[in-house]
């Protein structure tokens, strides 16, 4: 076995390394590389960049493709990029803006691992005679009796399994994340012993198609006329103040609702059906049960009838719930938490735990109680 | 050792081009200036211009130096301010995003212009138009009736430019026709840097970019000296290429693939085509798989007109053609004089082993 768990010798091993630019994805190919796998970078053309910047016109490349093709040509591997722009721009762009009209809070990064990179990707790499997908993941992974298991990444704050709740067994079984069991550290001493270009390029914070933060005005570009103004109202249903548009809002929300209170307010859910915007007191965002779609299961066989006891992250950057989680019919699964959680925003994920193992996970959805108020 | 099939982008360097522009650097003299270094370097110039006047069939006053293909389209398209043009829906990128307001002509299924759109664009127009074919496409091969174009536009007294840098050293001579032709040096095999607008005499052609009068006032600026030499050089050689083999070579190469994948698609195939041209589109397999594995076995091959990021387009002359569904699958092996019968060999092997390889795995999956 090879050190990516292939029965093969590296240099007989063809690895495909998706490349963003980034410092992690660059060292995963100087890494591969250097133990002697036939390398190849791909990176992938999301979007139009110039125009995502603003400025049309200037190259549709940004400087993180000619980053990825520069680490590539230090290190004598080949490069190239594929456009994908039609596709993310179906898959990702549009449900981002779609589930911010629908009153959600979504995860584009996820979308993109699902739809874009380990779908699309992933089949190209097939294509090109690939054992393995390579990224720069902060997650871990390993071969089990009945096939791979997806781990978190081994450095508490960089562990980014929460992003990939959704990839399949199936595209478990061709990724490869050499990061996992690195700390963010070890990468970049090893970018700095590679002598990358990136070795000192800062992490990217933002969504990538969204270079400034402003997401509402990507929306408002992807989706024109469809940001409403509607009026902003407390549990009861009295107005309180009017709003821009329910996408300037996430639930658990506390600064620039723009009311003053006696206590402090916080966006309980949004109705994008009638364009209103609930805030209450804190308590309003306590919940012990929601209910999630799409759910992935990457445990072993299906996820029990009976349900399974396990922990839950309901955003990526806060800790885990204990919960117990029933399947549905239809890919849906009922979450009941064991102790209440605030601000569970509809359109993050609900990621499954045991212990360091990824079960899967789903989209959160906006409650029935949510949904038959707004309709009623 | 690698295949290089890509010769429509560039070729590789002739021998006397390479000898050419070594020369011309040692000369170091300004063309423009009057001492002594200067007039060997305008000797030099002279002698390239006569080499590539030849080429065309004109005279040596009609030879417009530029730095390639891109700025000689551009000056043959810019020099005549707003006058209504009329272009190809198969040019080169250098055409075709030069002006906005350019009409576009469009091509039949088999690649070739359609002549009668032409002559109804043409028709009850009062003022003078010009219009731009290029001789033969750069990525499906096929010729382009230039002798019907050129007789068209005269009968309506519209101006005919031709970018003839795939056509020039391949075919006469009805490219030669037009009253401005664009020619690219490293096409031919002389290197990167060259190119030149024939300006035929009854022409007179302002310059888009002010400066000195080099090159009759019509593009200023010092001449490439050694890139043109090489460009003179290398016209000068390959007015007398053989291209029997590479002919024959290629209708194999066809032959080969299209057994290996009896439902790819020639495009092009019925239509007269440059010798050296194969522009093929496997229904399976996206053009960018393609050229990837293709590259990965060592071979040269492309798709589209790149863009410089690398990123592999559709063919806008595959939609063009009406092969919407082909557009992303196309790719273009293209020969040149430097290429050998091995290597055309060696390309259709790698073609079978994609082929059936890919046919393989989707079987399994």
């Amino acid at each position: 076995m090879n050190s990516l768990g292939i029965n093969k010798a590296p240099a007989d091993t063809r690895v495909v390394v998706a490349m963003s630019g980034g410092v992690d994805s660059s060292v995963v190919a100087a890494l591969l590389k250097e133990q002697g796998y036939e390398t190849i970078g791909i990176t992938l053309q999301l979007y139009d960049h110039g125009q995502a910047v603003g400025r049309p016109g200037t190259c549709c490349a940004g400087a993180d493709i000619q980053d990825a093709r520069q680490v590539c040509t230090s290190l004598d591997m080949p490069h190239y990029v594929l456009d994908y722009e039609s596709r993310f721009r179906e898959a990702v762009m549009d449900d981002f803006a779609d589930s911010y009209l629908a009153g959600e809070t979504p995860i584009p990064c996820v979308r993109c691992n699902q739809k874009v990179k380990f779908a699309d990707l992933l089949q190209t790499a097939r294509d090109l005679g690939a054992d393995a997908l390579a990224t720069g993941h902060y997650v871990r992974r390993t071969d089990a009796d009945g096939g791979a298991q997806l781990l978190r990444g081994a450095e508490e704050g960089r562990d980014q399994s929460y992003f990939l709740f959704a990839t399949t067994p199936d595209q478990l079984d061709l990724l490869r994340f050499p990061l996992g069991a690195m700390t963010k550290n070890e990468v970049r001493d090893h970018a700095r012993r590679f002598d990358l270009v990136v070795s000192d390029k800062p992490d990217s914070q933002d969504i990538c198609f969204v270079p400034n933060g402003r997401y509402a005005d990507v929306v408002a570009k992807l989706r024109p006329g469809a940001i409403e103004p509607g009026e902003i109202v407390d549990l009861e249903g009295k107005v309180l103040a009017r709003h821009d548009g329910v996408i300037n809002f996430t639930v658990g929300q506390r600064r620039g609702i723009g009311i003053a209170a006696a206590e402090p307010l916080f966006v309980v859910r949004l109705e994008p059906e009638t364009h209103r915007v609930v805030v209450g007191p804190r308590e309003a965002l306590m919940k012990t049960t929601l209910t999630m779609r799409e759910v992935n299961w990457l445990g072993a066989d299906a996820m029990p009838a009976e349900g399974v006891a396990c922990e839950v992250k309901l955003r990526s950057a806060q800790p885990p719930h204990a919960a117990h989680v029933h399947p549905l019919d239809d890919g849906r699964a009922v979450v009941e938490l064991v102790a209440p959680a605030e601000a569970v925003a509809p359109g993050q994920a609900c990621v499954m735990y045991v212990g360091d193992r990824v079960l899967g996970g789903g989209w959160i959805e906006r409650s029935v109680q949510e949904t038959n108020r707004s309709a009623a | 050792m690698n295949v290089y099939l890509d010769h429509n982008a560039t070729t590789h360097a002739r021998a006397c081009a390479r000898e050419a522009a070594l020369k011309a650097i040692d000369l170091s003299g300004n063309a423009s200036s009057v001492h002594d270094a200067g007039r060997r370097a305008k000797a030099v110039l002279d002698r390239a211009r006569a080499q590539v006047a030849n080429l065309a069939d004109v005279g040596s006053r009609e030879v417009v130096f530029t730095s390639g293909g891109t700025e000689a389209n551009n000056l043959a398209l810019k020099a005549f301010g707003a006058m209504p043009l009329l272009v190809s829906a198969i040019e080169h990128p250098s055409v075709l995003n030069v002006r906005k307001d350019a009409t576009i002509i469009p091509v039949g299924p088999d690649g070739c212009l359609n002549l009668d759109a032409l002559e109804q664009l043409l028709t009850g127009n009062e003022v003078p138009m010009l219009v731009s074919v290029m001789a033969a496409n750069n990525e499906t091969g096929v010729i382009q009736p230039i002798e019907d174009v050129v007789s068209l536009a005269r009968k309506h007294g519209a101006m005919v430019h031709s970018d003839a840098v795939q056509a020039a050293g391949k075919i006469g001579s009805a490219w030669q026709q037009a009253d401005l032709v664009t020619l690219s040096g490293h096409k031919l095999g002389g290197i990167q840097g060259a190119g030149a607008l024939i300006v035929r005499k009854h022409i007179s052609l302002k310059a888009v970019m002010g400066g000195g009068g080099q090159e009759l006032g019509m593009r200023p600026g010092t001449e490439a000296l050694p890139a043109i030499a090489a460009f003179g050089a290398a016209a000068n050689e390959a007015v007398n290429d053989d291209l029997a083999g590479v002919a024959s070579w290629r209708d194999a190469l066809e032959h080969e693939m299209l057994a290996a994948a009896p439902d790819a698609v020639v495009l092009g195939r019925e239509s007269e085509r440059l010798a050296n041209t194969l522009c093929i589109a496997h229904p399976r397999i996206d053009a960018e798989t393609m050229v990837m594995s293709f590259d990965l076995a060592g071979v040269a091959v492309s798709a589209g007109s790149a863009c410089s990021s690398g990123k592999m387009a559709a063919s806008h002359v595959a939609v063009a053609m009406g092969h919407d569904g082909l557009a992303r699958n196309a790719v273009r092996l293209s020969l040149g004089w430097s290429t050998t019968q091995e290597d055309c060999l060696r390309a259709a092997a790698v073609w079978k082993d994609i082929v059936t390889g890919f046919e393989e795995r989707h079987r399994a999956a």
